[in-house]
Parts: C-alpha cells; structure tokens; sequence
C-alpha cells in the first residue's frame, strides 16, 4: 500500500515538491551536525548581529568576504576591499559526535579562525544563525513525528476499543475525548507545562513537550477512528473474523488498523504542523525549550526585540520563514495523500 | 433472467440431478430423511425471541420492543439442508447470526448436538466456532479488502491450527482453492481482482478452512448474477455432498430455497408461519404468506 502511494505521488507535481522539500529539510535535520559550521552555542562576542556575509569567487574557489565592525552600537558591518578568506570544504574541526554515537570531526564547509562565515548571519551574541537553524531542526521537526506516534496510537487504541466494543466503553470513552476537547488548547497547554515542569529537568523540557502535546492531541483522532471503526464493525469481514472465533485484540490490529492505515496517514500528515506550531508557540512563550537548547520557537523569541526592526535585522526572522515553509509543505502533502485515498473529497476543476 | 432458466442452468450442470420436467422440483439426490423430526437433530432452536427496546420521550424509557425473531422453534437434521425464506426484515439473517453469536438471543434455547450452546460465554463457546461458520451475503464485504486470499484463508487455521506452520498453511490454503474451484495462484492476490462469484468462492473457502460440520449460508448467492448464482448453488450442493456438510440456507428467493433444501421454514415479521418439506411447499402451501412467496417467484 506504501508502494502505491508513493506511486501516486509521484504522479502529481505537487506532491513531487512536498516530498522534495521535506526531504530535503529532515535530511539536512539529520546530518545538521556536519552541516552546520558551528555549534549552536558557539559566541563570538565581536561579531554580534553580524550579516549574512558575502560569498566570493576567488581563482575558482568560493572565498568568504571579511567584514570589518564601524559601529558596534548599531551592529553596522562594511566589507573590507580585498581581503577575503577561503572556504575549506570537508576539512576537520571542533569534534562532535554524530547523532549522539559516532565520534567526528568533519564539516561540510568552515573557514580558518578568527574570520566566521555567516550564511544567515549571527545573532546578538555571534551565534551562527544557519547553524541554529539546523540544530533547532532536529526539536522542530522530529517534535510533529514523535508527537504524531504518541497520539495515533492513543487515538487508535482508544477509538478502536471504543468502536469495536461500544456500549458504555464507548460512552466512557467519548465523554473523555469530549472533555479534553472542551478545554481551550493553549491554557491546557500552559496548565499541564506548569504542573508537570517541576518534575523535569530544563533539559528534559523536550520531553515534556512532547507529552503534552499528546495529551491533548490524541482526542481528536479518537473520536474520528471510533466513528470508522463503528462503520468498520458491521462490515461482514469482521463478522467473519468473529465468527471464526478470532480475538478482539487481533481483530482490531488484522481488520481495523489495515482498513483505517490511510486515514491515519493522512491525518498525522496534516496533524504534524499542529505540533510544529505548538511547540514554537511554547517555546515563543518561553515555556518550550530552554537554552542553551535550540529550536525554531525559541529563535523566535529571542528575536522579539526592537533591535531587530529598527537595525533591520531581518536573518533574525529567518526561523519563522523555517516553520512558514514546514507547515505549508506538510498540510500541502496531506491533501495530496487525501485526494489519493479518498478521491470523492477532492475540489472539482473548473 | 428468470428462476426458470437459472433452474435450466442448474439442471445443465447437473444432469444427474432427479428433476420432473414440469414443475421446478427440489433436487434430491443426496439420500435424507425429508422430515428433520425422524433422526437426531444437529441443531434444535427451542423459542428463540430476539427482542430490541425501543425507546422514546424525554427520559428515554423503554417504550416497547422490536421483535426480530418471535418464539421461533426448529430443528436441523444432520446432513440436510433447511432452507429459510421470508422477506426483508422477517429476521431470517437475526436467527442466523444468533445461531453464531453474533447477537445474543433475549430468551430460548439453542442446542448444538444437544448442548445448550446460546447462554454460554465467550469463551466456552469458542470451540463451537470450529464447528458452525457461515457464509455472507455481501462477497465484497465479506474479504478484507487489505488482506491477500492467503491471507484470509490463513487467519481461521491459524486460529484452529496453530500448530499449523506457515508452509502448511499455504498448502492448506492452496487445497481449499482448489476444493472451491480456484486456482493455487490465486492465493497472492487480493480481493478486489477477483468477481463477485470467485469472491464468494473465497468466502465458502474460509469457512470450510476449519472444517466445519455446520454452515450458515446467509443469502450467499443473492448479490450474484443469476448464471453465477448456479454455479455457487452447485458448488455448495458438491461441498455437501463431499464433505457431508448440514446447510442452513437463508435466501428470500424460494425457487433457490427449494432446489436446494430438504426443509423450508417460511418466516415471516419473526415468526415462521409454515414449516414442511420442499416438496410440500411447493405442491401444497397452507398459509398465506406462503402463497405469495410462491407467486412470488418470477416464472418464463
């Protein structure tokens, strides 16, 4: 069934673009930690607010133009004529340990210390903006996947049990599902971080956030997969199943799931900017990650000062343009994954 | 197509069959008692009620029942096959269902081989299971349209016999193809390749998968073409006869329910109106329901 999705995607621009784009933005997610010249937490005191700088050819190899401070109070910076430094490609630096295991010291690209090379220039304290964004990826992007897991799954086992056996389980479970629904997302949101944050530490803030996230999510998916498990019930094929005897539990994971696979895949897909979303607007409020971790949200933050108006500051913002991009892909991508599963949905070309 | 020439369609494919020419008889070559009464039944349905509350106004009390199936009683000799017929909504496919669990009957007793088996729980009425299965109206319901015929075939012996491998499933799968007139190569391929009638053929597969003694056929050729309809009814009719399997054959279309029973019950709103042997209702219906079934049946 994967297979022919792919198949149809394939057969549709759109979806070749979404596809594209997300694949390219969770490959480099992945090997952000060779992307990035920088760690995210690498200052430079001397270079705040620092521009993205320019890239030059010189004698056929990419050269970093050196700037020079003229006025530190109002972060202005002016290329110095002539003076440029090489990019090395593929040369080792600074170690790190590739997802956590694999020890390395290899970038894609640096250039010789003292000068920086900023892509996407450098925050208040010389932070590589474009290094941040990779790092800040890997929480943004992964956050709408775990999250999606966690609520599927509680959507599936709870929508399935509640359709399969309704009556009062049913009863029990929608009036839940209604409850959690009720509650207005974002004081729930802050509710829950403020209760279960003194039982974490700031760097399991990531953690957290996922778990409630999923708190809240998996309501919604519930109610939708116990609507079409109920239609799912009467279908003959599970009254077969039960009439040979087979259990409820497999009857649930041989019949249902299979059978409510495709709208599961579509609604995670459309689901998982909700994440990216919340978690940016906790972190936006201060209450997602903390430094010195680093995600799309907390940039974002960090970015809400006046400065970055006036001084014109707009690489500052380059987060947000991440998440525009991000959201609009994957919400995108779900509507092509819908139009393949149910095409009666699908807007009528005029 | 008329009843008529599906019965010529019949008689084609089996021209052993002992058919009066004139009238549209009931075949009768496998050797039975005509009346169930005169050897031990294999199922005896003793006042069967299925009743559903209604319920109305503000507090949602109960303001009376829908009775599906009212005080029904009959008995299923082994190796014959009773047929029952009735309209739409006279709960024919309820006494069906209730016979499997699939809906608890309200009240009356239900014996398999004398055994009370209606008021037993889930579990002890499991190996049951292996013994009574049925078959479904809808062939494009009944497979699961995820799951290869491999599949579907695998999921009922690997309930019965798990001490089945994979490879002897398979073979077992292949066997029951070819026991339902499929090809062995059919097995990877899924439900929606394959017509209406080569999907009910799956469906008859997977209930003979565990080797029942005991199948309810709940309208299984009535979504079928007519020509098709034959070929179902004839393989049913072989199965029996191979395997002495007991049929309980719920249809709405008597000419069917005739040529293939020994018994017919006609039911009618839940309650059987006239019960007798094929022959006697065709040559002498007493109630009349029945006559209207009768006149019913579209003729050339």
């Amino acid at each position: 069934m994967i297979r022919h999705l792919f198949k149809e995607i394939a057969r549709r621009p759109l979806g070749v673009v979404c596809l594209t784009i997300l694949g390219i933005l969770y490959l480099c997610t992945i090997f952000s930690q060779f992307l990035a010249p920088y760690l995210p937490t690498d200052q430079d005191l001397n270079n705040a607010y620092h521009p993205p700088t320019r890239i030059l050819m010189v004698e056929w190899r990419p050269h970093v133009q050196v700037y020079e401070q003229v006025d530190p109070s109002a972060a202005r910076y002016e290329p110095v004529e002539g003076a440029t430094v090489p990019v090395s490609f593929f040369s080792s630096g600074a170690q790190y340990r590739l997802w956590g295991i694999i020890p390395a010291d290899i970038r894609l690209f640096q250039v010789e210390e003292p000068h920086r090379i900023y892509l996407l220039g450098s925050d208040g304290t010389g932070r590589d903006v474009f290094s941040r964004l990779l790092y800040g990826a890997q929480v943004s992007l992964s956050i709408g996947f775990i999250g999606i897991c966690i609520t599927m799954t509680l959507g599936f086992i709870v929508g399935g049990v509640a359709g399969y056996f309704g009556g009062r389980v049913d009863f029990a479970a929608m009036r839940l599902v209604e409850f959690i629904i009720a509650v207005p997302s974002l004081y729930l949101l802050i509710a829950l971080r403020g209760a279960l944050a003194e039982y974490f530490e700031p760097e399991q803030m990531y953690l957290v956030i996922v778990i409630i996230l999923s708190l809240i999510g998996w309501a919604g998916a519930a109610r939708i997969i116990r609507g079409m498990a109920l239609s799912l019930r009467q279908r003959p094929f599970v009254l077969a199943a039960e009439v040979m005897g087979q259990s409820s539990f497999r009857i649930l994971f041989k019949h249902f799931l299979p059978n409510l696979a495709s709208y599961l895949l579509v609604a995670a897909t459309l689901s998982i900017p909700a994440y990216i979303l919340a978690e940016a607007a906790l972190s936006f409020l201060g209450l997602g990650i903390q430094e010195p971790g680093t995600s799309w949200g907390l940039m974002l933050q960090q970015a809400q000062e006046l400065k970055v108006f006036t001084l014109n500051l707009w690489w500052l913002l380059l987060p947000g343009a991440a998440i525009f991009i991000t959201v609009i892909t994957f919400n995108v991508l779900g509507d092509v994954l819908r139009d393949i599963v149910d095409p009666r949905q699908q807007m009528v070309k005029r | 197509m008329s009843a008529y020439q599906l019965l010529v369609l019949i008689m084609h494919n089996k021209p052993d069959a002992n058919m009066n020419s004139s009238v549209m008889a009931p075949g009768k070559s496998r050797n039975f008692n005509s009346s169930p009464e005169r050897t031990k039944p294999l199922l005896e349905v003793k006042n069967l009620k299925v009743y559903y509350p209604v319920h109305g106004g503000l507090l949602r009390r109960i303001r009376g029942y829908v009775r599906a199936v009212d005080d029904v009683s009959f008995n299923v000799p082994p190796g014959s096959t009773v047929g029952l017929v009735g309209e739409s909504g006279s709960g024919k496919t309820t006494i069906g269902r209730c016979l499997v669990r699939l809906i608890r009957p309200t009240a009356g007793s239900i014996r398999y081989l004398g055994n009370e088996t209606g008021s037993l729980s889930k579990k002890n009425f499991f190996p049951y299971r292996k013994k009574i299965q049925m078959i479904f109206q809808d062939p494009f319901n009944s497979l699961n349209p995820r799951m290869s015929v491999e599949q579907i075939l695998g999921e009922p012996l690997s309930i019965h016999f798990p001490q089945m491998n994979i490879e002897h499933r398979r073979d077992r799968a292949a066997e029951l193809l070819s026991q339902v007139g499929l090809k062995p190569d059919h097995l990877r391929r899924y439900p929606h390749q394959f017509s209406g009638g080569q999907r009910q053929r799956i469906g008859i597969a997977r209930a003979l998968a565990v080797e029942p003694e005991f199948i309810i056929c709940d309208e299984p050729v009535s979504a079928l073409d007519v020509s098709v309809q034959a070929t179902i009814i004839n393989l049913l009719q072989d199965l029996q006869e191979e395997l002495g399997l007991t049929y309980l054959f719920i249809a709405h279309d008597l000419a069917i329910v005739e040529h293939i029973s020994n018994y017919v019950l006609v039911m009618n709103r839940g309650k059987i109106v006239e019960q007798a042997s094929a022959e006697d209702i065709y040559r002498s219906p007493k109630h009349t329901y029945t006559k209207k079934l009768l006149e019913a049946v579209p003729r050339l």
